[in-house]
């Protein structure tokens, strides 16, 4: 299947291994000066390695796209002839031909009609136009890819899946089943998963006399401040510490991995009681406080995903929290920090019923209620959450999948060993938003929820303060749900 | 053409001196009908596209719908203005709308005429300044305020690299968009870069239709350049400054982009216009963000008021 596996000669080995993306830049002029290679053949195995690694967003293969895409066993043929719409990846998405692929393959084994219909880019806007079909009851699109803070939102217009797709829900996470079961019902099927995760300067931590990444908040914030204090003599703008602190989704993602992973509860618990105020949540906030204007910068208020790897990416940060995508950003072949970044667990509190703690992110896909095929449309979500399909979209698209033994298989291992690695994080600490129990009110709950975060970050509010209003808030929006 | 049109007598013909041949003359209700059919086009698409969404919205405002739900709606009275008015995030939009309002339409206004009356002088390379003054004007918002966004980052941003090493203006770099006290000004000042060559090139256009030779006969008379700035040039520019500042003050009004870019919903700079968009497309509340909508349009319905009266005692 590696196409250029098979070559045994030196040079041969060093195309193979630069174009697979096995080695930085830096190592690849290294030996190929050492075989003795001229300048423009090293320029050449260089620019070949970034047309790879650019058209593969960062995942380089030689093969073509779909290539290990495996047709699961046990699809119905009897519903050939049948329609399937399925609004997935955005039209520019480097995913979208990979699914496109998966569709064709689908619509061979099954005789089924599944066509590919393009998402938003942002979240933000997938959920209005969603809002917009499903609210019409629309029967255009039978297959929705849902985010994994929707399933509240979307239940009224969902078909359950529990009783034709019991078994495949079986093989999947059960924290991200629960989270896409609203009274009972199946409203989405896990497709692929997110959480959030701790970056950090390996090459750093090395140089500054630390042996291993932070368990706690406090050690990071003692490593951030000695690497910030010295690493600043030489680069200004060097923080010691970047995250998502700009009024928006994100913060609701590392408020909640704050107070969690200090004791502080899941903001709303599953039984939708508001528990918000309360000391270890307040001295979460207080702490995330202390580090705007010392460890990170005063502007981390306005910090989104992109922004902070804007710090990171250049070297001007000792640690990031960020999604997995971050990863092939910083290991992509012109990166600053090729070999040099490692990534970990968040950080856990001090206080009582302190762990790691990471949000839960990824999508879905859901079929509509207002679907005139339901069959087909099930069929198609069954195939696409199979664990062949999950297995073919990490290896190609670098996805977490959200079955236990896609992680654990050889061919994920050996492609996506980072993600891999990942398991334990996905497995047993990824906590979810609480947008299930919040239902069609889950965005009410978290602008609450990070409008006073933001201003107790940026100082405009004390932590206690704003703890009370975001409770009182919340629980107005509870009792408007009959709680 | 369209002059003879408009002076033909239109729907509204009660006009007393008219009506008396009014039953008698076919032909005047031939011409009637006429006018009425040539007007229905122009009136048809004002309901379409201004007032039937108008109607839905102040309907709506009255309701508890909600956005992409199935359950029906219910009239629920003066309620979402109620809520509205008791709720904080509201009012401080409200107040930030207001004093964006102001003080950019106030600044790009004194900068527009000084530019104005530059580039209206006759100097080598006129014409070429007045294309270049453009170019901000020509950049699409939410470029620019990506743009700007960057300029005024604390660690990288070139406005503090200026300020405060090679300048030595202030000691140590400044969060421009992140502290409270500061977001709201830098995003007025990206505004007022925005907006003030449009501002400008509204004003030229007026100083160009002022004849030179009032100019000569005050400058016999012996008035020196200031009197005749203010006895000649503002009063004479008024009817084009009225324009002017009417269309800035409606679009300032409704700021949408140059604040969502930068700052997103954040507490110490949300707009008006970002709190109806919050409330009625991520929250769902259409009724309530309707109420928001309708409190924008009566606000801007009001500024046009006051404008129009300006005017009509402009043309008295």
């Amino acid at each position: 299947m590696h196409s250029f596996d098979s070559s045994a000669s030196p040079v041969g080995r060093l195309v193979a291994e630069g174009l697979t993306g096995q080695l930085s830049r830096r190592e690849i002029v290294r030996r190929g000066m050492a075989l003795g290679l001229s300048a423009s053949v090293v320029n050449m195995i260089l620019s070949a390695q970034s047309r790879h690694v650019l058209a593969q967003g960062g995942t380089p293969e030689a093969e073509a796209v779909g290539w290990s895409i495996v047709v699961p066993q046990g699809l119905r043929t009897d519903l050939a002839g049948a329609r399937v719409r399925a609004v997935l990846a955005p039209a520019a998405s480097p995913d979208r031909e990979w699914e496109e692929t998966a569709i064709r393959k689908f619509n061979e084994a099954t005789g089924i009609n599944a066509e590919f219909a393009p998402g938003e880019e942002s979240a933000t806007d997938r959920l209005a136009i969603y809002n917009q079909q499903l609210g019409a009851q629309s029967p255009d699109n039978d297959v929705y890819q849902i985010d994994v803070i929707w399933p509240g939102i979307m239940a009224q217009h969902a078909t359950d899946l529990n009783p034709a797709l019991a078994d495949l829900a079986a093989l999947q996470f059960p924290a991200i089943v629960e989270n896409n079961t609203v009274n009972g019902a199946l409203v989405g099927m896990p497709w692929f998963t997110d959480a959030g995760l701790l970056y950090y300067r390996s090459d750093l931590l090395e140089k500054h006399g630390f042996d291993k990444p932070p368990e706690t908040w406090t050690e990071l914030e003692e490593m951030a401040e000695t690497i910030q204090n010295e690493e600043s003599a030489a680069n200004a703008s060097f923080r010691g510490f970047v995250f998502q602190g700009n009024a928006y989704e994100g913060l609701t993602c590392n408020g909640l991995e704050w107070q969690f992973s200090n004791g502080g509860g899941r903001i709303i618990e599953p039984d939708g009681t508001v528990t918000v105020n309360n000391p270890q949540a307040i001295a979460s906030f207080e702490r995330a406080r202390g580090w705007v204007g010392t460890i990170a910068p005063e502007d981390v208020t306005t910090y989104n995903e992109p922004s902070s790897l804007n710090a990171f990416a250049p070297g001007n940060a000792a640690f990031m929290r960020n999604w997995p995508y971050a990863y092939s950003v910083t290991q992509a072949p012109d990166s600053p920090l090729v070999g040099k970044v490692g990534v970990t667990q968040l950080p856990m509190g001090d206080g009582e019923g302190a762990t790691h703690a990471a949000t839960l992110g990824g999508w879905q896909l859901m079929v509509s209620k207002y679907s005139p095929n339901q069959d087909a449309a099930i069929e198609f979500v069954k195939y696409m959450c199979s664990p062949e399909l999950e297995k073919s979209f990490t290896i190609e698209r670098s996805h977490s999948p959200t079955i236990a033994s896609v992680y654990d298989d050889p061919d994920v291992i050996e492609r996506q060993e980072f993600l891999a690695r990942l398991k334990p994080v996905f497995q047993g600490g990824a906590v979810a938003r609480p947008s299930t129990v919040t239902s069609d009110l889950y965005n009410s709950a978290s602008i609450a929820y990070h409008t006073h975060l933001n201003q107790i970050l940026s100082g405009q509010a004390e932590a206690a303060a704003a703890v009370q209003e975001i409770e009182a808030e919340l629980k107005d929006i509870m009792s408007e749900l009959g709680f | 053409m369209s002059q003879q049109v408009a002076s033909a007598p239109l729907p509204r013909v009660a006009v007393p001196d008219r009506s008396v041949d009014r039953p008698s003359s076919g032909w005047t209700k031939a011409r009637e009908r006429l006018a009425w059919m040539l007007v229905a086009p122009s009136v048809l698409v004002v309901a379409v596209v201004a007032l039937y969404p108008l109607a839905q919205s102040i309907r709506l405002s009255f309701t508890n719908a909600r956005f992409g739900s199935t359950r029906p709606e219910v009239y629920v009275g003066f309620d979402n203005y109620v809520r509205l008015f008791n709720d904080n995030v509201f009012i401080s939009a409200f107040w930030h709308t207001i004093v964006f309002t102001v003080s950019s339409v106030a600044i790009e206004t004194i900068l527009g005429i000084a530019i104005a009356l530059i580039i209206n002088s006759n100097f080598s390379g006129r014409g070429a300044v007045r294309t270049s003054l453009l170019i901000p004007w020509a950049i699409p918002t939410v470029v620019s305020s990506q743009l700007w966004r960057f300029m005024y980052n604390q660690d990288n941003g070139v406005i503090n690299d200026l300020l405060v090493y090679r300048l030595g203006i202030i000691d140590k770099p400044v969060a421009w968009i992140a502290n409270a006290s500061t977001s709201l000004p830098a995003i007025i000042a990206v505004d007022v870069w925005k907006t003030t060559p449009f501002m400008a090139l509204l004003l030229l256009a007026g100083l160009q239709i002022i004849p030179g030779d009032v100019y000569e006969a005050a400058t016999v008379d012996g008035a020196s350049k200031w009197q005749q700035f203010w006895q000649i040039t503002l009063p004479l520019l008024k009817p084009a400054l009225l324009v002017a500042l009417i269309f800035r003050s409606l679009d300032a009004f409704r700021v949408f982009d140059v604040i969502f870019v930068m700052k997103g919903a954040a507490l110490d700079t949300i707009s008006l216009a970002i709190y109806a968009r919050q409330t009625m497309i991520d929250e769902q509340w259409l009724g309530r963000g309707a109420a928001a909508s309708v409190v924008i349009f009566l606000c801007i319905a009001v500024l046009v008021l006051i404008y129009s009266r300006l005017v009509k005692v402009e043309d008295n």
